[in-house]
């Protein structure tokens, strides 16, 4: 698995825990009503759980095992970091709406939302424009991969 | 497919069905109105939807094909994801009898199982992590020797 296709699963796994965590606690307090400031988190908990975690393992990893360009590329790493940069900061944006929506003023709520749907729409845009062209037909992966590169169902890394 | 993934998958699709029917219910409610019961299913339907099928689907096919544990083990510790397995879906499972009953009126002790059920998912989420962490590696890394790392 590549460093970027690393980070991508791990930044994901680490969303998987919070996540639940969050959600666990929004749970919790379904039942028993103790911490009605919970209930807040339930868009954050789902946007963290749906983008953060579902959305970027997913890419992770499409990124490490669909078939390379040739020479054995995976498209422009750069890109794709930038992609995962965008799609943290709209996760943590979500997070942090819900965290402040009771305190800050109107006109920093308003921007947090709208700079955070920005950077899921940059994030998806990026990462579109780079797996797409290694969505290839079979013949063309043989052709222009290295030998081995796309063993994608043993288990192994390719 | 190792048969511990096999069961990870299948029963995602079990739980898949489960979330179809939900939704139909829902749909039907919402077209004649039958009860509020119904209505209070939709938390219901979007977890049977995202934790029943697509985390557990997630799960189960990464723990078969992400790169090997170990030469001997190569998912990991087979305890940890029937751990895994049934914290899951036993909080899930515990989550729809719970939001269920208590939508149709049912005693607020009932609360406490979505308790139960919220650490159950918990749990589980925190054992996928640690069963998968130590397998996001790259070709560089070797499968280590499970001697040499953690016991079994």
């Amino acid at each position: 698995m590549p460093p970027l296709g690393r980070l991508m699963v791990r930044t994901a796994l680490f969303w998987l825990l919070f996540g639940f965590t969050l959600g666990g606690l929004v749970l919790a307090n379904k039942g028993l009503g103790w911490w009605p400031f919970l209930w807040r988190f339930r868009a954050s908990h789902a946007h963290i759980l749906l983008v953060g975690w579902t959305v970027q393992f997913s890419i992770g990893v499409a990124f490490w095992i669909l078939p390379r360009l040739t020479g054995g590329s995976r498209g422009r790493e750069g890109l794709v970091r930038l992609g995962y940069v965008a799609l943290n900061g709209g996760v943590a944006l979500a997070f942090l709406y819900d965290l402040m929506v009771a305190s800050a003023e109107p006109a920093v709520m308003r921007f947090l939302p709208l700079a955070g749907g920005l950077l899921y729409v940059a994030a998806l845009a990026l990462f579109i424009s780079q797996l797409w062209p290694r969505v290839l037909p079979l013949p063309e992966v043989a052709l222009s991969s290295s030998p081995g590169s796309n063993s994608s169902d043993s288990g192994s890394s390719p | 497919m190792y048969p511990q993934a096999r069961f990870f998958i299948r029963t995602a699709l079990l739980w898949l069905l489960a979330a179809a029917i939900v939704s139909g219910l829902l749909l039907v409610n919402q077209a004649f109105g039958l009860s509020p019961a119904i209505a209070a299913l939709q938390p219901t339907f979007y977890h049977l939807l995202m934790v029943g099928w697509a985390a557990q689907l997630i799960f189960g096919v990464a723990l078969w094909m992400f790169p090997a544990y170990t030469k001997e083990q190569p998912h990991g510790d087979e305890r940890l994801g029937w751990l895994l397995y049934v914290s899951l879906n036993l909080g899930l499972l515990l989550r729809v009898i719970a939001e269920g009953w208590l939508g149709a009126g049912g005693p607020i002790e009932l609360g406490w199982l979505l308790v139960v059920s919220a650490v159950l998912q918990v749990v589980a989420a925190a054992v996928f992590v640690y069963l998968i962490w130590p397998r996001i590696k790259g070709r560089a890394g070797p499968p280590r020797r499970a001697d040499t790392t953690r016991k079994a």
